[in-house]
């Protein structure tokens, strides 16, 4: 590659300049790249995002809490529920509010759905830059079957809005349980049969293995979380670094990768779907009796049928949802692992309705940064395999 | 005499064996190996069914957009199996998503550098009218830039709910008079966005 | 090393500068204010330092607070530290006629882009920052739009009447008064 870089004095020549631009079939999400090649390398890129700018931050200053669950849905929409469920975590922690351990599993489960999910349509996306459709619909399939999950919980398929502050809005019903168990029993080894499409697939592998990649320490250096820094060799996990709703309780194994290139991003992610499924038969099999919430009336929206018959709900329903409940003053920090990495809401409270500031570390927006150093020197094509790989959500990226 | 009879009991047989219905056709005269009609209406019909979309998809909504595409809503049974990201090739603009302010300009490139004819579908509250993001930085509604045909609300809608505005869209396309791009409403409208 | 002693440590090598806001409790982590000028040794010596090594910049924020004269704007960083698993967070603050701020792009360069939010947002000016301009919003736009004083809303739009929302209208507009296009 250096004599490469030297031989360039050499050549007379012009740079040419692409733009990557924002509507294009291969960023997925709208975001810019303009490069600068020569023939067929890249030799720099300027990226320039923004262009789903929707300002969240400034939105969540104007609503109370439970109207901002639907503001977190559109962060990385591709795994809502972790999001929601994050946000939930954070007001939890600012007014202390412990959770029943039932309501702890019945999260976990949630949220490895909804990781299972997101994975999903990276590793399909991926196998669609390369040119391999078929994976991608059967693999889309079984996103109908996560959706029909979620709308039995919450009743959205996509942007779920799922789970109240303290709980869930109500506990897993019978057909849930069907659903969840038949997913268990029947997604494997369809799951593998995508896996064998690509995983040692000498063209895949030809294409994959060596573009994009980047060291532990450069990625360090540039705030990588997630399965990107885990395919760096980095295993920092917040599920197991600073755990949150019992992860403590599950036996799971944190994939490393070595290089930091997208097949090792591509690996990373398959082997987390593996051990999603596990931690999700481990909760099924744990899962305590209990209450589906916490018992805090003046945050946990309470039953219609309650709130239509007796007084004290009707009373409770209504502080919470004019927001005259007294929230603590303070200011927390909490994070989640999402499905791209540490997904951390950083809350001030002065103790009105709203938020006085809420600011969301957005894992996307902090690693696109490092793309230009990625593909620097890498042929066009490699550059798009990385940016897929990366698992870039403009939702996330502009928020 | 014979050969209409033969034909309305091969119909009749069709009709016990499947549940296959025969698409309506045109109103026209029939004859032997002929079937006289308007061109509007075998242009529309072919239009309809062979509708090339681009799918310019921002935010969540192209999630719901990409589970249309799936096996299980398949759209490619309305003659869309083939998108094009190309506009020069496109006949349906679908805009999927929120459009911030940032994006409008390209979104107006994106419009112009379509052919006529060109419909343009307007899939999910912030697409229509900018949603729940009542801000500073979203376009209210992606109508304040180009002209919008069908209007899918929804946050995000059903893919139930996108498969009703394509087949309104199809709707629009069959019943669409060839004169409609040159006549002066039309011309008018495109001056009201500044689209030459 | 946990986190008391990481803040007798921080006190002992920069003795008048740190000044701790809140401490550690089992949830919650250690929030330290240091004047801006002590920003870039703090986080050397925090990044350097193999007893405590935050190599990792979780976040960087601005808040606003148009209520504390001479201390406006604050820029809030996130550090953590793998090998030891503790957290910190530290808040620097500025007047508001004159924001600036060092910049940390040299030490992190995950700092690079969350400066330029910051500055793009709140108007914090990041001395030494190798490309400091505004990437979420419009390039033109002429105001910091998260300041306090600045409204959600485009004021300017006319297809929504603010009475509605329980604001003051807009002056002239109704929804009788809309453009319909065919």
């Amino acid at each position: 590659m250096e004599s490469y870089f030297k031989s360039l004095d050499s050549i007379d020549g012009e740079l040419a300049t692409i733009n990557l631009g924002p509507t294009h079939p291969a960023t997925h999400g709208i975001f810019q790249n303009v490069l600068k090649m020569d023939s067929e390398r890249i030799i720099s890129a300027e990226p320039t995002i923004g262009y789903i700018h929707r300002a969240f931050e400034k939105l969540a200053e104007r609503r109370p809490f439970y109207q901002i669950t639907p503001i977190t849905d559109r962060l990385n929409y591709c795994s809502s529920p972790i999001n929601n469920i994050g946000w939930h975590l954070t007001v939890e922690k600012l007014a202390g509010i412990e959770v029943p351990k039932r309501v702890d599993y019945m999260r976990v489960i949630i949220m490895e759905l909804a990781r299972i999910a997101d994975h999903l349509i990276c590793n399909s996306v991926i196998g669609v830059d390369t040119g391999a459709l078929t994976g991608f619909t059967y693999m889309f399939q079984e996103r109908e079957r996560i959706y029909e999950m979620y709308e039995e919980v919450c009743g959205a398929r996509l942007t779920t809005n799922i789970g109240r502050i303290g709980g869930f809005e109500r506990d897993f019903s019978p057909v849930f349980m069907a659903k969840l168990k038949a997913f268990l029993k029947e997604f494997p080894p369809r799951f593998e049969e995508f896996n064998t499409l690509l995983e040692r697939n000498r063209i895949f592998m030809d294409r994959t293995i060596g573009a994009g990649p980047i060291t532990a320490e450069r990625a360090l250096n540039y705030g990588f979380t997630g399965p990107n820094l885990r395919a760096a060799g980095v295993d920092y996990d917040v599920r197991v670094m600073s755990p949150y709703s019992s992860y403590e309780d599950f036996d799971f194994v944190i994939p490393v990768g070595l290089n930091g290139d997208t097949y090792d991003r591509f690996m990373v992610r398959q082997e987390e779907i593996r051990q999603s499924l596990a931690i999700i038969q481990s909760a099924l099999d744990n899962l305590p009796q209990g209450l589906y919430h916490a018992d805090v009336p003046s945050y946990f929206l309470p039953d219609k049928e309650d709130v239509y018959t007796q007084m004290e709900a009707l009373i409770y329903h209504f502080k919470i949802v004019m927001g005259e409940v007294p929230i603590p003053v303070g200011e927390v920090y909490h994070c989640v692992e999402g499905g791209n990495g540490e997904l951390g809401f950083y809350l001030i409270s002065d103790g009105g309705r709203q938020p006085y500031r809420l600011h969301f570390r957005r894992p996307c927006f902090i690693y696109y940064q490092a793309y230009p150093e990625m593909i620097k020197g890498s042929l066009l094509s490699d550059a798009i395999l990385t940016m897929s790989s990366m698992n870039v959500i403009a939702g996330e990226l502009d928020a | 005499m014979t050969k209409r009879l033969r034909l309305v009991i091969l119909k009749d047989n069709f009709r016990i064996m499947s549940d296959i219905k025969f698409a309506q056709a045109p109103t026209g005269v029939e004859g032997q190996g002929f079937f006289a009609t308007s061109l509007d209406q075998v242009i529309g019909l072919a239009r309809a069914n062979s509708i090339w979309p681009l799918p310019f998809a921002t935010s969540c909504c192209g999630i719901e957009f990409m589970a249309t595409m799936g096996s299980n809503y398949d759209l490619a049974r309305f003659g869309m199996e083939r998108l094009s990201f190309s506009p020069r090739q496109a006949d349906l603009l679908m805009v999927m998503g929120t459009v911030a302010k940032k994006m409008g300009p390209v979104l107006k490139l994106v419009y112009e550098q379509m052919a006529e004819p060109r419909w343009v579908l307007s899939v999910g509250a912030c697409a229509c009218s900018g949603g729940i993001f009542d801000t500073y930085s979203v376009l209210q509604g992606i109508d304040k830039v180009i002209p919008v045909d069908v209007y899918v609300p929804g946050c995000p809608p059903r893919p139930e709910q996108i498969i009703d505005g394509i087949m309104k869209i199809q709707e629009l396309v069959k019943h669409e008079s060839l004169r409609r791009r040159h006549s002066p409403q039309y011309q008018e409208l495109m001056a009201s966005y500044n689209i030459q | 090393m946990n986190h008391s002693t990481l803040l007798h440590l921080l006190s002992q090598r920069f003795p008048e500068h740190i000044h701790i806001l809140t401490l550690a409790d089992g949830k919650h982590m250690p929030t330290i204010e240091i004047p801006r000028e002590q920003i870039k040794p703090v986080l050397n010596f925090l990044k350097s330092d193999p007893k405590i090594s935050m190599s990792f910049l979780t976040d960087l924020c601005g808040v606003h607070f148009p209520d504390q004269a001479g201390k406006e704007l604050s820029v809030v960083y996130h550090l953590h530290s793998f090998i030891h698993n503790l957290r910190l967070r530290i808040k620097v603050f500025c007047p508001i006629d004159e924001p600036a701020v060092p910049s940390v792009t040299d030490i992190y360069a995950a700092a690079n882009w969350m400066e330029r939010e910051t500055y793009d947002f709140f108007g914090i000016l990041f001395e030494g920052h190798p490309d400091l301009r505004r990437i979420l919003n419009v390039d033109e736009m002429d105001y910091f739009p998260l300041r306090k004083e600045y409204p959600l809303e485009d004021m300017t739009r006319e297809d929504k009447d603010d009475r509605y929302f329980g604001r003051e209208g807009h002056e002239g507009v109704t929804f009788d008064k809309r453009v319909d296009r065919q």
